[in-house]
């Protein structure tokens, strides 16, 4: 249970610091302490456990039928990242609450940061690797929300964008990777998946594999040639990128390799990618830092450097070199994020970052540049700092390595001039920052900041001196426990000593030290050749023009299907349909005719399906004068419901006929609106075109009704029916069906219907349109608007038309009827009335106000589905029994009733609002009926 | 009978294709009116055709037309009127916001 909570815990948290922070600024920091210690809690209890070598997993059923279930793991490496996840995060919640000034919202970042943290150990936590993709995932678009924090600058959401681009991409092929991987090993769970590396390395499949893999885990931590979101995602506030950067997001691509390396390592394809990728940014990182003017412009590179020499750790692929690989993972996460806040600090209070203007900031800010230059010493590799024991691991490592290579006094080499620069960097932000003469042009005096906004650094900064002092006592239990998950095998025999005699390692750091100097002595000369080669290498210039040409081919892949006209895409949407129904059946050559027997035909029934053709083409034909057309299609919907009735299906018949009512005064009504004739302007060829597209589509949609109609079928109809009366309570299967068996889906549909309605209310709202003063034939309107015979007829025959809905409804569980027929024949008998009588007529008696009507019936229909969770039964179980009343006899009443009213109240409520909406539009617009108008 | 629902479904397909390809807004409901009707005969058609044989169960009967396609359509034409009437109001909308009834808002 602990691990869920771990992981749970920020993501309620976020919420929890988002909704506190209306409450006052330091709310939302104070309530994400609170959460990221309470998640710290949770991990207490298992520490122990772990330092013992104990692997905790621990299993949630999610989806037991697919064999899915929600897998937590905590080994060592696990521990190790949830403690830097957490530890971390505290530290920077408290910088940010000094950091973040009035005008940044509060809420907004602590929920993203706690949605992060959230993702980020679930990453770290993770048993299943589907379940760790989706975490993976999430940490990506949580760094968006962070990245682009401050939204209202542009490079701020290009970054953000940018590392969202570069680490999706990641992302989907870390899927097709872990996919693969999942197949070859026969399961998804890490358990199995570490403990079958011989098989996943002999497979046939392992190399795309393991390309995939890598491309995920190498976006991810900004590996060349994807290094360049990190520096983009500068625009980020500071405390953001202390978190990414240092501990957290960029390291979850190396946790990846560490993760995976018992299952992946140990093979030349192995070693030369993941070796040769590391090996490369780590020089390229370590050089371009060099030459940023901005201090966090310098970190960036910096930290793509430091990752490419993790990276090239585990490509060693030895025991040994992962332990160094996890051991600066440590050092770096601690020294790194010191350093970005150092920086925050520094923009903070100076008001800038640029090295060539921030300077001499001894003065000013002593405690500032204490720390600093100790945490920098620390990533430059120096003696009594943890960067040195890490890095002086990874000197000997390389060495080690080198015996077995062809040209192998490269390497060596190549990480030794890795050290001159990390030192020339490092020396390079002490020096320029805190030295180097006076400050240029400053827009404020800078001091140190308060004393809580530099707790954090001197916390990261102690820790930087007691690791480097005191390795065997600080770090070497959680580094062994960690190594040991990494490895799945008790840790090499190592000595964590700052004293290991003359060793060839020992030598690359003296030259590393003393080179470093020397480089950052001759930097003048250094800045100027690289101001003239500025920009040859900028990856960033690739990845916008590869944008650039995505985006180009999105264009004209739109304008070539999207021209602005409905017309050319519907007949594209058309031909495309046929030809995929074409070329289906073409292909399968079956025989169009099936083998069911068929009814005969009698000549009533061709009479009526001649008479709907000719209506139907008739309407198609004469589709210019409007009016003519709309009664010939009104004519079609009324012998469709014949159809309806003929074939067994006496409530669609009825559903049909009432709805067929309402659509022809719904369409007169809009007619008011509209021209009554549409021009004629599409050319002959054009109507040739359409006609021909037309009649294939007719032709393909009957031929498609005649080879279903003819064959022989299995209907699951059997089961309604033999169920509908013992569990629905109900002898009309289709009522049942729908009330009952599917309720959950008529429950959507009124929603659909209500939102329908509530749509329609909003579009005409203050809507103006001129009426139609003369008909087609030039006459004006009568005066005589409401005729008496006609107004009294239908006051007279409410009452009736009422009873009779009413009748239909309660009769519907039985006999053809229901919520949705009853419901439009109300509709229909209240809608006369404002035919016959007029809109004031009718108001004065019926209110036009139909959102409770509607809100009733949703609520009335979710109510009666919400009941049966009262009695232990799943949502919308109905419930039904016999009722004797006196003098009326038996009835039987079931709670499938409740909800067809629910289904009634929609129904009358969504249709009339319609039709009244859009009827007081035409009441306000037509002309005054005065005695002009007649004459 | 067969023949014949399926010559109607292709008379109304084919005049809902061919109105629905119109300028016009008005055409074009009436087109997706017609298309609507045929695709509620064609759903309607998967469970095909019987004659008296409604699914109301009653004792004595053993044969009944199948209710799944009938409860299918039965909510789509009610559905299918509420798209009528919004795709209707979104063409008056167009109006009054364009000044045409033109389906691209060209005069």
């Amino acid at each position: 249970m602990n691990l869920l909570l771990i992981v749970l815990i920020p993501f309620i948290g976020a919420g929890a610091a988002a909704w506190i922070s209306r409450l006052g600024r330091s709310y939302a920091a104070w309530m994400s302490g609170v959460v990221t210690l309470l998640a710290l809690l949770c991990l207490l209890p298992l520490m122990g456990a772990t330092f013992d070598g104990h692997t905790e997993i621990q299993r949630f059923a999610w989806m037991p039928q697919e064999g899915l279930d929600l897998a937590f793991r905590l080994d060592g490496l696990g521990m190790l990242f949830a403690l830097l996840i957490l530890g971390i995060g505290l530290l920077v919640i408290l910088y940010a609450r000094y950091y973040l000034s009035a005008r940044d919202s509060m809420g907004r970042f602590y929920a993203s940061m706690l949605l992060f943290m959230g993702a980020m150990l679930g990453v770290a936590l993770s048993e299943n690797i589907i379940q760790l993709l989706i975490f993976w995932e999430l940490t990506s678009l949580a760094s968006f929300l962070l990245i682009s924090y401050w939204q209202h600058r542009r490079e701020a959401r290009n970054g953000a964008r940018m590392a969202l681009a570069v680490t999706g991409a990641g992302g989907l092929a870390l899927l097709g990777g872990f996919m693969l991987l999942g197949e070859i090993a026969g399961s998804y769970d890490l358990s199995v998946i570490l403990a079958s590396g011989d098989a996943i390395r002999a497979h046939p499949l392992y190399l795309p594999m393991l390309v995939l893999v890598l491309l995920g885990a190498f976006t991810k931590s900004a590996q060349f040639p994807f290094h360049f979101w990190l520096p983009n995602a500068m625009a980020a506030p500071t405390p953001v990128s202390a978190y990414l950067h240092s501990a957290t997001m960029v390291k979850a691509g190396v946790f990846l390799l560490a993760r995976l390396f018992p299952a992946l390592s140990g093979t030349p394809e192995w070693s030369w990618l993941v070796g040769g990728t590391g090996l490369a940014t780590l020089l390229f990182g370590a050089f371009a830092a060099l030459f940023k003017h901005d201090l966090k412009g310098l970190l960036a590179y910096s930290t793509i450097s430091h990752l490419g020499l993790i990276t090239l750790l585990f490509g060693i692929g030895t025991p040994l070199a992962a332990v160094a690989g996890v051991f600066h993972i440590i050092n770096h996460a601690i020294f790194k994020a010191s350093l970005f806040m150092a920086a925050g600090i520094i923009d903070h209070e100076a008001g800038s970052r640029d090295m060539r203007r921030v300077n001499g900031l001894w003065k000013f800010m002593p405690h500032t540049a204490l720390l600093s230059m100790v945490a920098a010493a620390s990533m430059a590799g120096v003696p009594l700092f943890n960067g040195f024991l890490s890095k002086e691991m990874f000197f000997s490592e390389a060495v080690g390595a080198s015996t077995h290579l062809p040209f192998g006094w490269l390497l060596p080499a190549a990480v030794t001039l890795a050290g001159v620069l990390a030192v020339a960097y490092s020396l390079r932000f002490i020096h320029d920052v805190f030295f180097n003469g006076e400050p240029v042009d400053l827009p404020k005096t800078p001091h140190d900041p308060p004393r809580w906004m530099m707790a954090p650094v001197a916390v990261l900064v102690v820790l930087c001196l007691l690791v480097g002092i005191f390795p065997a006592q600080t770090v070497e239990p959680l580094l062994a426990v960690a190594v040991t998950g990494v490895l799945q095998a008790p840790p090499p025999e190592h000595d964590l000593a700052i004293w290991h005699g003359f060793s060839p390692a020992l030598w690359m750091s003296v030259i590393a030290l003393a080179g470093g100097g020397l480089v950052y002595l001759v930097r003048k000369p250094l800045f100027a050749l690289e101001a003239r080669t500025a920009g040859r290498l900028e990856a960033k210039a690739y990845y916008d023009r590869l944008l650039g040409w995505v985006f180009a081919f999105a264009r004209a892949a739109t304008r070539l299907l999207d021209a602005g006209s409905l017309q050319r895409m519907l007949f594209l949407l058309v031909l495309f349909a046929l030809a995929l129904g074409m070329s289906g059946w073409l292909g399968a050559a079956a025989p169009l005719t099936g083998s069911r027997a068929l009814l005969p035909v009698d000549g009533v029934s061709a009479l009526a399906a001649l008479g709907l053709c000719a209506a139907a083409v008739g309407a198609t034909i004469m589709h210019r004068q409007r009016f003519v057309a709309l009664v010939l299609m009104g004519s079609v919907g009324l012998v469709v419901s014949l159809i309806f009735v003929k074939f067994s299906a006496p409530d669609l018949a009825l559903t049909q006929l009432s709805v067929e009512v309402v659509t022809v005064v719904l369409l007169l009504l809009a007619l008011y609106f509209l021209p009554q004739h549409t021009p004629q302007e599409s050319s002959l060829l054009r109507r040739g075109r359409d006609l021909l597209l037309a009649c294939a589509a007719g032709g393909g949609a009957a031929a498609l009704a005649w080879a279903v109609l003819t064959r022989p079928y299995r209907s699951i109809a059997g089961y309604y029916i033999a169920n509908s009366v013992p569990g629905g309570g109900g002898g009309n299967v289709v009522n049942v069906i729908l009330v009952d068996f599917r309720g959950y889906d008529t429950l959507g549909e009124i929603t659909v219907l209500a939102l329908a309605g509530l749509g329609i209310y909003a579009m005409l709202d203050r809507l103006s349109l001129p009426g139609l003063a003369r008909d087609a034939g030039g006459r004006a309107w009568d005066s005589d608007l409401h005729p008496a015979i006609m107004a009294s007829f239908t006051r007279l025959l409410l009452p009736l038309a009422l009873l009779v809905s009413a009748f239909i409804l309660l009769r519907g569980h039985n006999q053809p009827g229901g919520g949705f027929i009853a419901g439009l024949i109300t509709a229909v008998a209240l809608i006369m009335q404002y035919l016959s009588n007029g809109v004031e007529w009718t108001h004065s008696r019926l209110t036009a106000n139909m959102h409770p009507l509607i809100g009733a019936g949703l609520l009335l229909a979710l109510l009666t589905g919400l009941a049966s969770w009262l009695f232990g039964y799943p949502f919308l179980t109905s419930a039904f029994g016999h009722f004797h009343l006196p003098l009326a006899g038996d009835f039987e009443l079931a709670s499938a009733m409740a909800f067809d009213l629910g289904v009634y109240l929609v129904v009358v409520g969504a249709t009339l609002l319609i039709l009244i909406n859009l009827g007081m539009m035409h009441d306000a617009s037509r002309p005054p009926a005065d005695g002009a108008e007649r004459a | 009978m067969e023949a014949l629902l399926a010559l109607v479904i292709g008379v109304l397909t084919a005049c809902g294709v061919y109105l629905a390809l119109r300028a016009r807004t008005f055409p074009v409901v009436l087109g997706l009116t017609f298309l609507s009707y045929a695709v509620n005969l064609f759903l309607f058609a998967m469970g095909r055709l019987a004659i008296g044989q409604p699914p109301i169960v009653a004792s004595g009967t053993a044969d009944y037309a199948d209710p799944v396609p009938q409860a299918l359509v039965l909510t789509a034409i009610v559905i299918g009127f509420a798209m009528t009437a919004f795709v209707i109001m979104l063409a008056l909308k167009a109006r009054a916001e364009l000044g045409g009834d033109h389906v691209d808002g060209k005069h």
